[in-house]
């Protein structure tokens, strides 16, 4: 045991000292002091709960999640006051926050949901309302399950016959590059797998610590989850003065500077963009992948978005694709995950949760902990894992329900690359605003030129700027957007994104209601 | 080190069994651990007409009731196909009062339509339902609906407390209290998080009874090298299937409100509950009756899921948590971590919500429904019945009465020449056991050795799960067996 410390010899560090003698012989009235109240409504004792905010993890209170965040939670009390009768400036709130289609009328594709009802209540395949080809892919499915039910666990990889047609999707998409059902993990939702790998790749401390780059803006689940998993995050911007596009430099600089206090060991690049919409160029992609391959990264490829792109000129390359373009000497090296969602694209089916991703030049090893991990949760719901069969082995031409597919996801295709269009349009004719080409993906990330006597305001009340003044959107005109500061952005820059996905009617009144806030903004705060 | 092409030198990987989180590494899980890729690897052998001593497989290792043969309830699937195909509204096939479920849940997403994204909590009307179900169950004691956290099975609601849960460094690192033998949730979660895990043991001699003596013991002893947070229990037990009595709960209550313990019931078999004299009481209703002294006091967690009971819906993923006492800045930090994971899947609520919510009397779907619901029950308790008896007529395997779950965990002994045989080969030696089991029969279980067990004793775990005339043949199987392994190794 050691000797006590020596009393401090500072008058105001020798009183804290006492107290703090006294308090270890007295705890209960100390703790009594501290908290006030001794009685609990009842009437009984207070006491110390053993889960408080300094008990719990620290690691989950560093957890940030814009999407849901602030903003999110005042516009559902609004939701409440309205119902209740509360009069207010608007009749509905409008929740632009968040990548959710079907919520805002989005309709979800026939067929999906004629199969899924099949597995579902396999009493159908007798009904003759259900065509040929719906019935034949819900069979197949359900002959692929325990039990031949939707409700038994599946592998913890999952289905393997449904992960063979992941595979050959992939197949398909990639003009022919092999892959390998054995690298396909069905996931609960893309972001399920995003956050197992990033676990599998968090390790070390202090100076060895995993450090994982991510772009600035960047979706929330990848901060939060480095934060929760005690990992470094390493920023590196994109170039808003040339359509958010990736910079090599940028990605040298940044990896660089980290290399100082950290062990960088995976660069994350969602592509399609959330927020920012962009799509890489080819170009840029085998460029991130020659950095990746020099500088020893472990690339994470967040793909959800592949099917939403919109601008002229601007294709889809997927990661795996292009890095086996570039032949062995990167094909055989770079470690790759690719992962891909049925929550975006036309299908919007965010409810179900059904996700994968593909592993590419996994160590052998870490492919059997990894398998290992997901075991322990047992399988990725299979309603889910039904959906994204059908999603990579939709109608073919020789099909009844092939025309009415392909109407469907035309349809909803075509609409957002309207709206993508109009959105861009509409924000750039407001003075102080300035909204880059949604090339692709759900959202517009534009900046916005906030007067000094509006931060000035913002920061008294302790508020980024850019929440300020989407809170004040949200109380004048019922619309939620997400603050650009939940999302990352240049310092002094300001943001926000907005979803392009209320109907083409309803987004023309919302944008022209936050031209019309804008300049009421500018005005009230100049 | 050369690539199998013969060209650059196989350079070394970024993500490596060294680099990679060690952590994870330390992470077990039995019931799909190495005997079951063993299985998988037979079962595929036999696909290909390698001749084996059998002709088929029986997993009778994971608590997957449909997998086995048990039918789903065709309520929940006819709700659950108008769910995600409304057009069938307009079905006459279907009763009505499935379609008002399915209306009112629809009525409750956004857009109408299960594709949406629910709020993380889980949709506002399951909520609703599932607090007045356990206000029911409780016989009245009140139920909020914004204590109930619905999740993607109980197995997530469970990892997200003890992830709140864990914090501290060294001697004060989070310690959690589990029973042995455990479900392996428990231990592989504790390890990923860096836990400290705290064995309590449960009594094999008084049918896998829990004694608060014992629960002191492991307490004090932990406590030299941790902080004790957690106590989390299993009823009705699994892998041991006892169900606790009343007297037991109170008295853990007691216990954790005594040493400052946070409590985790899991309670996802609490419709399991088959041997005379047991009866399900939930941690909940017996803190509240225990009168304002403990229920103002102990923070607990209850869980419940969609996969056990007689529903076995384990593919959709569907639980939900009650959470009793939490610190209210801890609830919010608890609503913002599980949105970060958007929400659990939506068909998965929906099934939740019926389990809650099933036909009433009067209703056109009741008599069907409880027809199914009583056939499938009535199964489970003789296939229960019937496993503890044909496995306690095997000299030198002794059954505990399987007094609820869906799970038996019998005691096997193991000849000497066969356990040292096992060490010789770095297995455990009801692994070993268990192994040739499956290499000769076909019958694939958990050694006990996955589950946690007194030093020197072997258990395995097997369901009871597949139908009672397949259960019958495969105890046989299993007695010849024994009888045949304790011969050859005598």
């Amino acid at each position: 045991t050691l000797p006590p410390p020596q009393p401090p010899k500072n008058p105001i560090l020798y009183i804290l000292h006492v107290c703090s003698v006294i308090s270890r012989f007295t705890p209960e009235i100390l703790r009594k002091g501290i908290h006030g109240d001794t009685m609990t409504e009842n009437g009984c004792e207070y006491r110390e709960r053993v889960l408080t905010m300094d008990t719990m993890n620290p690691n989950v209170k560093r957890v940030e999640y814009a999407v849901r965040g602030p903003i999110v939670q005042r516009a559902v009390q609004i939701e409440r006051e309205l119902k209740m009768g509360i009069k207010k400036p608007f009749t509905e709130v409008i929740r632009a926050n968040i990548g959710d289609c079907h919520a805002m009328g989005q309709k979800p594709i026939t067929f999906f949901r004629q199969v899924l009802a099949l597995c579902s209540y396999p009493d159908l395949l007798e009904d003759g309302k259900f065509p040929e080809d719906a019935k034949s892919r819900a069979r197949r499915i359900l002959q692929a399950c325990g039990g031949g039910s939707l409700g038994a666990y599946s592998t913890s990889q999952g289905i393997e016959m449904i992960r063979q047609d992941i595979a050959r999707y992939i197949e398909r998409r990639d003009g022919g590059i092999t892959c390998d059902p054995d690298n396909i993990y069905l996931s609960t939702g893309a972001s399920d797998a995003i956050v197992t790998m990033l676990k599998l790749l968090v390790s070390g401390e202090g100076m060895s610590r995993t450090g994982v780059m991510i772009s600035i803006p960047q979706y929330p689940l990848y901060s939060a989850t480095l934060a929760e998993l005690g990992a470094v995050q390493i920023s590196y911007y994109l170039d808003e003065d040339n359509c958010w596009s990736l910079d090599i430099s940028e990605l040298r600089r940044a990896l660089q500077e980290a290399k100082k206090h950290c062990s960088p060991r995976a660069l994350c690049i969602i592509n399609p963009g959330n927020p920012t919409g962009q799509v890489q160029s080819r170009q840029c992609i085998e460029g991130v992948i020659r950095f990746a391959a020099a500088e020893k990264l472990f690339l994470m490829a967040d793909e959800v978005y592949q099917d939403n792109v919109y601008a002229d000129g601007c294709k889809f390359h997927s990661f795996k694709k292009v890095l086996f373009e570039m032949g062995l000497e990167y094909s055989e090296k770079v470690e790759l995950a690719s992962f891909h969602s049925t929550s975006k694209c036309y299908m919007g089916e965010c409810g179900f949760r059904g996700g994968y991703m593909e592993v590419v030049n996994l160590d052998p090893e870490v492919k059997v902990q990894l398998t290992k991990l997901v075991s322990v949760r047992l399988c990725p719901p299979v309603p889910g894992q039904a959906l994204l069969d059908v999603v990579v082995n939709p109608p073919q031409p020789d099909e009844p329900s092939y025309d009415t597919f392909i109407k469907e996801r035309t349809d909803t295709l075509a609409t957002l690359a309207e709206k993508a269009n109009m959105t861009q349009e509409i924000l750039n004719q407001v003075p102080g605003i300035k909204c880059n080409p949604v090339q692709g993906a759900m959202y517009t990330f534009p900046r916005i030129h906030l007067p000094p006597k509006a931060i000035l305001e913002a920061k008294e009340k302790e508020q980024t700027p850019d929440m300020f003044y989407c809170m004040k959107l949200l109380e004048e005109t019922g619309i939620c957007l997400v603050p650009g500061s939940g999302f990352g952005q240049r310092d002094g820059t300001y943001h926000f994104r907005m979803t392009i996905l209320p109907p083409k009617e309803k987004l023309k009144i919302v944008l022209a209601k936050i031209k019309e806030f804008h300049q009421h903004f500018m005005a009230q705060y100049s | 080190m050369m690539s199998e092409n013969g060209a650059l030198p196989l350079r070394g990987k970024v993500l490596t069994v060294d680099t990679m989180n060690a952590n994870v590494k330390k992470v077990d899980y039995a019931v799909r651990g190495p005997i079951v890729q063993r299985a998988v690897q037979i079962e595929k052998e036999l696909k290909e007409g390698v001749k084996k001593p059998f002709e088929e497989v029986i997993k009778a290792n994971i608590g997957d009731a449909h997998a086995m043969g048990q039918r789903p309830i065709t309520f929940f699937r006819q709700v659950m196909a108008l769910c995600t195909y409304p057009q069938l509204l307009d079905d006459n096939k279907f009763p009505e009062d499935a379609k008002n479920r399915a209306r009112r849940i629809l009525q409750s997403c956004g857009g109408n339509s299960i594709g949406a994204y629910t709020t993380s909590q889980g949709i506002d009307c399951v909520r609703h339902d599932v607090a007045n179900y356990i206000q029911r169950r409780d016989g009245g004691i009140p139920s909020d609906p914004d204590n109930i956290y619905l999740t993607t099975g109980a197995s997530d609601g469970i990892v997200t407390i003890l992830k709140l849960l864990t914090a501290g460094e060294g001697r004060t690192r989070t310690g959690v209290m589990i029973s042995i033998p455990q479900y392996p949730l428990y231990s592989a979660s504790i390890a990923e998080l860096g836990a400290v895990q705290i064995n309590y043991y449960l009594n094999e001699e008084k049918c896998w009874s829990l004694d608060i003596s014992e629960l002191q013991r492991s307490l004090q002893a932990a406590r030299e090298h941790c902080d004790p947070r957690v106590l989390c229990i299993i009823n009705p037990g699994n892998p041991t299937g006892q169900v606790q009595s009343r007297q037991c709960i109170e008295d853990v209550i007691r216990f954790a409100v005594k040493e400052n313990l946070f409590l985790m019931a899991d309670e996802v078999y609490q419709d399991n509950v088959y041997a005379e004299g047991c009866e399900f009481h939930s941690f909940k209703k017996v803190l509240f009756e225990m009168g304002p002294e403990y229920s103002s006091k102990v923070e607990l967690a209850s869980f419940h899921s969609t996969s056990k009971c007689y529903m076995g819906e384990c593919g959709f993923r569907g639980g939900y948590m009650e959470v009793i006492n939490m610190d209210p800045e801890v609830k919010a930090q608890l609503t913002k971590l599980v949105s970060v994971r958007l929400c659990p899947p939506a068909p998965g609520q929906a099934l939740m919500d019926l389990v809650v919510n099933s036909p009433q009397p009067g209703e056109p779907s009741y008599q069907t429904f409880i027809k199914e619901r009583t056939d499938v029950l009535s199964a489970l308790a003789e296939k229960a019945k019937l496993t503890e008896e044909i496995l306690n007529t095997v000299p030198g395997i002794s059954c505990n009465p399987v007094q609820g779950a869906m799970y038996s965990f019998p005691r096997i002994t193991l000849p000497e020449r066969a356990i040292n045989e096992a060490k010789a080969k770095g297995q455990a030696p009801d692994m070993f056991y268990c192994m040739k089991l499956l290499e000769e029969t076909g019958i694939c279980l958990v050694p006990g050795s996955g589950f946690g067990q007194r030093e020197g004793t072997y258990h395995f775990r097997m369901t009871i799960l597949p139908p009672t005339d397949k259960l019958k043949i495969m105890l046989n199987k299993l007695k010849e067996f024994h009888q045949k392994f304790t011969q050859q190794y005598s």
